[in-house]
């Protein structure tokens, strides 16, 4: 998908280049809308990745899919079908083992079974469209053409409450998510957190949807909290740290992709990964001089 | 007023009865280990304690009020929890937690300094307290078990409680660290004035310091000085059925045709026969 005409050719002058990138009224929108989601997932994302919550959350963002599907197919706009069915899915998935009081052992089950449901609707209104659903690849691969000023407001708005959220119940859920036992008998209403994290995380699926295309989020919801997580045990400098490798992956996924043939979703997972082992790489690293130190005396 | 007060309390969990009727007093001060077989409830007490469940029966009053009005008085210590070795958050971060983590909202960096100031303090206090300094900066997940107890330790002291639970503190921990985590305890009841109540599988790492035992059994509890309390008749009593308390001869007691709950007290399970059969 080469936007690329003569105009996008990458010289020396890096001032020059992103001038002329931010020409585009499109890439500023790509830019506006990359930040906010990246910002949004990299803080919801550490909290899932604390709460050992990915499958949970790979389903919140796999049901974008169905959303942007049915939505296009409705004829409305597939941001709405993102955050109508994300939200849908996260109250199924807090409600329904909550009303069978088996607790968290039937949880995977619920969301299992709610995923495979989410991709065959998804199926069905893709074949119900008849004919070729224009952008199909967009809504699971990503894109960054054509993102609307309006659909930036809605990913600003969303976020603010987002973060609102957090800025509220930030302390207790980080209590609940690492010693519920201790929590609930301190008076954390650890039942009620859990409901409003996954409600969060839903959000956060949509906005990430919107830019990675629903089978990629991950790139921005897990990878750069995992990267975090083992770069540094300290909870608040944790948090900073993915923000910023989110950023880091969307912006220069963003770039890259600006100047290169191949799709953005493409780009924004691969540097990703790329974080991911550099991380991981450092971890190992640091515990191994951990181990070295234990050894002397 | 008495610590902790029970009159004929009773606990269901859903159809099952977890005991009928316990009758307790706690003096403020005391330092109480509750003893009895797997599945007497137990840890149940603890819960009934911190009004996490609802009673079926008879009255408690907890630090002179309803169970759970004053938990921020309370420190609690769930059963061992060892934390997911690739948990990355700190150990002084759990303390910390003990501290403020029911707050709501987020600690936001450069406001309020003094008191950002004082909280620090006060966990690095803890640390040292529990003899952790070594290690808290350490993930938790990366600590040793006898490490994650003393931390957890420190956490449910943070708020200078005058009620302490803990729920088998010492289990799955070595014999030098039970002995350790035993005297930690025993130090913090004695400096502190604090009310202690644990619940122990294995009385004899705790029998040095406790003052009193409550020994569950049978849908009821038998209260009263170790010596009076484990000894072959009593537990034979309790029981219903023939129990020897051996000493050996380091001080260690031994209880012997101990039986777990489940076989002898069919009245646990409803629709159980006294075989064991449903």
């Amino acid at each position: 998908m080469a936007i690329a005409d003569n105009s996008a050719d990458l010289s020396w002058d890096l001032v020059r280049d992103v001038r002329q990138m931010f020409e585009f009224h499109f890439m500023v929108n790509a830019f506006r809308a990359g930040t906010i989601v990246a910002i949004v997932a990299g803080l919801i994302g550490w909290f899932m990745v604390l709460r050992r919550q990915s499958y949970a959350g790979h389903t919140l963002s796999l049901v974008g899919f169905p959303g942007a599907a049915g939505a296009i197919w409705l004829g409305v706009s597939a941001a709405a079908g993102y955050y109508v069915f994300c939200v849908a899915t996260a109250l199924v998935i807090a409600v329904v083992p909550r009303v069978q009081g088996r607790g968290y052992s039937e949880e995977s089950a619920v969301i299992g079974t709610t995923q495979a449901f989410a991709l065959a609707c998804g199926f069905l209104f893709v074949s119900l469209y008849k004919g070729f659903l224009n952008g199909l690849n967009a809504v699971l691969f990503g894109t960054f053409l054509g993102i609307t000023d309006d659909q930036v407001r809605v990913l600003f708005l969303v976020a603010c409450a987002v973060l609102l959220v957090l800025l509220v119940v930030g302390r207790p859920l980080l209590f609940a998510s690492i010693d519920p036992d201790v929590a609930a008998a301190r008076g954390v209403p650890t039942g009620v957190l859990s409901v409003v994290f996954l409600l969060v995380l839903a959000l956060a699926a949509a906005e990430a949807a919107q830019i990675t295309g629903a089978l990629l989020v991950f790139a921005l919801l897990v990878v750069p909290a995992a990267a975090a997580q083992a770069l540094t045990a300290r909870p608040a400098l944790g948090l900073a740290t993915s923000v910023g490798l989110a950023l880091l992956i969307t912006w220069l996924g963003l770039v890259v992709g600006y100047y290169s043939d191949y799709p953005v979703g493409f780009w924004i997972t691969s540097i990703a990964f790329g974080v991911y082992l550099l991380a991981k790489g450092a971890e190992w690293l640091g515990s191994r001089a951990h181990e070295g130190e234990a050894v002397v005396p | 007023m008495n610590a902790i007060s029970a009159r004929g309390t009773a606990v269901q969990l859903g159809d099952r009865t977890i005991w009928r009727a316990i009758d307790l007093e706690i003096e403020r001060g005391e330092f109480v280990a509750i003893l009895g077989p797997n599945g007497v409830g137990k840890s149940t007490l603890l819960k009934a304690i911190l009004g996490l469940l609802p009673l079926s029966a008879g009255e408690l009053r907890v630090l002179g009020g309803p169970p759970g009005h004053a938990n921020h008085q309370i420190g609690y210590l769930p059963q061992r929890r060892s934390f997911d070795p690739s948990l990355r958050v700190r150990g002084s971060d759990i303390v910390r937690l003990g501290l403020d983590g029911d707050r709501w909202g987020v600690p936001v960096p450069g406001l309020r300094r003094t008191r950002a100031r004082q909280r620090a303090e006060r966990v690095r206090a803890l640390i040292d307290f529990v003899g952790a300094n070594e290690y808290a900066h350490r993930p938790i997940g990366r600590c040793s078990g006898g490490e994650q107890q003393r931390l957890l330790i420190a956490q449910a002291l943070a708020r200078q409680p005058s009620l302490l639970l803990l729920d088998e503190p010492l289990d799955s921990l070595d014999l030098a660290n039970q002995a350790s985590v035993a005297a930690l305890i025993s130090r913090i009841a004695r400096d502190a004035g604090i009310t202690v109540l644990i619940v122990a599988h294995d009385v004899n790492p705790i029998l040095p310091y406790v003052d009193r035992v409550v020994y569950i059994a049978g849908g009821g509890a038998v209260t009263g000085r170790p010596s009076e309390v484990i000894t072959s008749a009593t537990l034979s009593r309790l029981y219903g059925t023939a129990i020897e308390v051996l000493h050996a001869s380091d001080g260690r007691l031994v209880v012997v045709g101990q039986p777990e709950a489940p076989t002898y007290h069919p009245d646990l399970y409803r629709g159980v026969d006294a075989h064991g059969h449903r």
